[in-house]
């Protein structure tokens, strides 16, 4: 049985003055235990509201309206309160862009495991504080930082530090599915590297699911198993991410890898996207990426496409579609 | 786990662009167009509208009292320490003039010194404040010297010593001397504020544009303070309402005055409790109350005027 | 090769009378930055140590470098917002580090800049109009009519078309490559011959990016600007600049010819960067041909 099954999520932001924006529109989306997904897009696309739908974290002004989130079978989108929490207990965990600002500035490393730990104590669990140090050394070594850690402040620790010690506090209670919203952005350049290594060895070594969400496309493939590309609120390709950076695909993901290449290259491209995302207050027809893609027909004008496969994932796209199908048949019939 | 909110803001609608703002083509508009949109966006907030209603009944009190009280409040025309009836709803006073009247017309005494004391006050402030936290140093470390020594001398003892001291007890009298002890507070608050502002890179920005020291902190850091001064100035003219019926009610003012607070000196030393005269008590507490509760639910709705949003309407 | 702008031996090349209409270029000899740190631990932080570069007129140079290399603080001596500890700063015959108020003031005419954060750096109650006027109406004494009618070129110029749209909206009505626009636009509402563009992009997506580079290097082109682009970006760095400095902690570690640098790079740091670099084409190992480039398309 696969870990999240998600169908038909959608999220809307309903400000008390403004307009509503529809943030995630129709979401089906399924995770097998132990895989690493990518979730990537640029700004607004919905990815990071999308995370937050799925970890039930949302706050007003933004709801869930419609669909099912199961987790491990049962079905989370309706739960709240007492029951939420004793599905979060082991069930999953989120660790956010500037998590190092989660960290209560006046409280030691060590009390914010404790927080955690005995919040969510079980019968038979050692919360006095030698068993906190223990599961608090354990899990700073686990995310590569020096177990005297456990004593010192947040302020007294560098960013990339912070951003451990938020992964070390996500994993305490061995959550399932572990999100991670935009985890080294907010860190300099240089550390970046090295926090995305610490994760990806985290996920292999402790098997378990995670969500990367991220806007840089490089960081996402090199992480990653499989990457779900969003826009304007919509899951536009799935693909594994080895095929990623080559072949065809979803004409903004395309365009999207246009917008990278390589420093060293002889020639240097960079590539951008012309116009912008669409006004996600009005409900649309059609695909909502015709107006900027190069490959726009008619029917793009008038169906929104739902994901077509297009080996050995799948993409919402006519076009992509269609060449795709014709090259099956073409195929078959040699 | 405690969560905070991403500092990815929340989805833009990013076709928003396309909407035409209905804002004037220009910096910060008149001070009549900036204040309709004030009162427009203090109404929008449930609280501050109620504030702003009962401000506005008092207000009207105020201005038409001739119209609305059956007497004048100083003439003694009636039986002294009579209880209320139907001539003298809230009774008389130990001369024999009709509470009822005296507490309508006390509202003017009541909101001329709220509202300019706190004015004063804020103005104060404001100047300390912004010329405090626009430049580290001598000045700011000077000034912030005597914000802070304002702020440690107790406010209630130090106004009582200095009416008692100053000749002549007008309403002047107690407006400046309300004002003089309660500036401090609102200018460390704004100190902050500016130096906050000072250091965001419009304000650099505005510099490399060319703009003089003035222009930069009235025309750029002051209008980013508009919640805060306006929120400073209910806070002021809250404290300076209560300061004055303090000073009225322990006989500092000038007993020939009407005012909320006289009201409540007379009845002190009538004894009004033991005479069963309550409602000469408490008819000038609440009406002092309600004008205070009344700044401080508009002060709800102060946030709104700083924040550019909630302009496009 | 347009604008020489660094010798290799990383002395700055020879006064020039004047480059395209007498642009004074921008020489950086021997300067340090020391702040003295007060409170319980008192030190001392060396933000920047004894670095030398010019800027010839037209000439682009970068300032490379993580966080805490300097590259930032080199930025606020050079315009004027901060004074070095050691050194000195020569704009034409203009010494920055002795300037007060007046001079400064004349010194921003002149040398402009274009900040990181296009959301914070723009006063969130002002119109894009009233932005960008200012410096036109400050430093180039045009009334408020004349100073309307530039905004309108300048926003043509920067591709926010139809101008009088844009020059009615407020900053948290624009898109984060739009209210960068803005930002250069006011940057050269003054004429200036020196632009600082501080991590001008690193805050936009990146399908954003390439506009307002291509931009900045169409405005080097066509008004003859010298540009000093400051980030950790070495792509864009590539894209923008004929030659770059590498910062660590203060000190230059390397310089050149851009694409030399990149392609054979001699110090650590400057490895370091080069692997930071987001490139979905190098991801494992890169792409099935070998390639780490983007495919021809």
């Amino acid at each position: 049985m696969a870990l999240l099954e998600a169908r038909g999520v959608n999220v809307v932001y309903e400000p008390t003055r403004g307009t509503r924006i529809w943030s995630v529109r129709d979401v089906d989306l399924t995770l097998e235990q132990g895989e690493f997904v990518g979730l990537v897009g640029e700004s607004g696309c919905g990815k990071s509201t999308l995370g937050f739908a799925l970890t039930r974290m949302l706050r007003p002004p933004a709801r869930l309206t419609g669909g099912t989130i199961r987790f491990d079978g049962t079905d989370i989108a309706g739960l709240d309160g007492e029951q939420l929490r004793r599905a979060r207990r082991n069930g999953f965990a989120l660790v956010l862009q500037a998590g190092m600002n989660a960290l209560n500035p006046v409280r030691t490393i060590e009390h914010h495991f404790g927080d955690i730990l005995k919040a969510h104590a079980r019968p038979g669990d050692d919360v006095s504080s030698g068993g906190i140090r223990r599961r608090g050394t354990e899990l700073l070594e686990a995310v590569r930082l020096d177990p005297a850690v456990l004593g010192r402040f947040p302020h007294e620790l560098s960013g990339g530090m912070r951003q451990r010690v938020a992964i070390a506090l996500a994993l305490s209670l061995q959550p399932q599915l572990i999100v991670f919203d935009e985890p080294t952005t907010a860190l300099d350049v240089i550390v970046q590297q090295a926090v995305m290594d610490t994760i990806k060895d985290l996920q292999r070594q402790r098997g378990f699911t995670a969500i990367l969400i991220s806007h840089d496309l490089g960081v996402v493939l090199e992480s990653t198993d499989r990457v779900l590309v969003m826009y304007a609120g919509r899951i536009v390709e799935d693909q594994p991410s080895r095929v990623m950076a080559h072949g065809l695909h979803h004409p903004y993901t395309e365009a999207l890898l246009g917008c990278y290449d390589d420093p060293r290259a002889e020639q240097v491209h960079l590539g951008g996207i012309p116009g912008t995302p669409p006004d996600l207050s009005l409900p649309n027809t059609g695909c909502s990426y015709e107006p900027r893609c190069p490959l726009a027909e008619e029917i793009c004008r008038q169906q929104d496409p739902p994901l077509f496969p297009l080996a050995p994932g799948r993409a919402a796209c006519h076009v992509r579609a269609r060449a795709a199908h014709v090259e099956e048949e073409a195929g078959r019939a040699r | 786990m405690s969560i905070i909110a991403t500092s990815v803001p929340p989805p833009e609608a990013p076709g928003a662009s396309a909407r035409v703002p209905g804002g004037p083509a220009g910096a910060v508009p008149g001070p009549l167009r900036f204040v309709g949109r004030a009162l427009r966006t203090l109404w929008s907030n449930g609280k501050a509208r109620t504030g702003l209603i009962v401000l506005g009944v008092i207000i009207l009190v105020a201005i038409f009292a001739p119209l609305l009280a059956p007497d004048s409040p100083t003439a003694t025309n009636f039986t002294p320490y009579l209880g209320p009836s139907g001539t003298n709803w809230l009774g008389t006073t130990g001369n024999g003039q009709d509470v009822f009247s005296q507490l309508i017309y006390g509202a003017r005494i009541s909101l001329i010194v709220g509202l300019c004391a706190g004015a004063l006050a804020t103005l104060v402030a404001v100047t300390f404040g912004l010329i405090s936290g626009y430049r580290p140093g001598l000045v700011d470390e000077v000034l912030s010297f005597a914000t802070n020594l304002a702020l440690v001398v107790p406010g209630l003892p130090l106004m009582i010593v200095l009416t008692a001291y100053i000749q002549g007890h007008s309403v002047w009298t107690i407006v400046l001397v309300v004002a003089f002890t309660s500036w401090a507070t609102g200018a460390r608050v704004i100190r902050s504020q500016v130096k906050t502002l000072r250091a965001r890179e419009f304000v650099t920005s505005a510099v490399f544009s060319g703009e003089r020291m003035f222009r930069v902190a009235f025309r750029e850091i002051l209008p980013n303070m508009t919640s805060l001064v306006a929120a400073s100035f209910f806070a002021a003219a809250t404290a300076a309402v209560l300061a004055e019926a303090s000073l009225e009610f322990l006989g500092l003012g000038n007993p020939a005055t009407v005012s909320w607070g006289t009201i409540l000196y007379a009845a002190q030393q009538q004894n009004a409790l033991l005479t069963g005269q309550w409602l000469m008590v408490l008819a000038p507490g609440l009406a002092i109350v309600l004008l205070m509760v009344s700044f401080t639910l508009i002060n709800f709705g102060v946030d709104a005027l700083s924040n550019p949003r909630l302009r496009e309407k | 090769m347009p604008g020489n702008g660094v010798h290799p031996t990383g002395q700055p090349a020879p006064q020039n009378e004047g480059g395209p209409a007498g642009v004074p270029p921008l020489t950086v000899s021997g300067v340090s930055k020391v702040y003295h740190v007060r409170g319980r631990d008192r030190r001392t932080v060396t933000a920047v140590d004894d670095v030398s570069f010019g800027v010839a007129p037209g000439a682009a140079v970068g300032l490379v470098g993580a966080s805490g290399s300097g590259k930032s603080t080199l930025a606020k001596m050079i315009t004027g917002s901060e004074r070095p500890t050691s050194g000195e700063i020569m704009f034409g015959d203009v010494s920055v580090g002795r300037l007060h108020a007046g001079g400064l003031r004349s010194l921003h005419h002149r040398v402009q800049m274009v900040f990181q954060d296009p959301y914070g750096a723009l006063n969130p109650l002002h119109t894009v109009e009233y932005a960008v006027m200012r410096p036109c109406q400050n430093y180039l004494g045009m009334s408020a009519k004349q100073a309307r009618e530039r905004v309108a070129e300048l926003l043509e110029t920067v591709g926010l078309v139809p101008a009088s749209q844009f020059a009615a909206k407020l900053p948290h009505q624009l898109s984060g490559g739009q209210r960068q626009r803005v930002l250069i636009a006011r940057a050269l509402g003054s004429d200036p011959e020196l632009i600082v563009a501080d991590e001008p992009v690193s805050m936009l997506d990146v399908s954003l990016r390439a506009g307002v580079l291509k931009l900045l290097a169409e405005l080097r082109r066509t008004r003859g600007l010298s540009l000093l682009y400051i980030t950790h970006d070495l792509l864009s760095a590539r894209l923008v600049t004929d030659e770059i400095l590498v910062l660590n902690q203060g000190r230059v570690v390397e310089r050149g010819q851009t694409k030399h640098v990149l392609q054979h790079p001699t110090h650590k740091y400057t490895v370091q960067l080069l692997d930071a670099v987001a490139n979905p084409f190098a991801a494992d190992g890169g792409r099935p041909d070998g390639s780490t480039q983007q495919p021809a398309r």
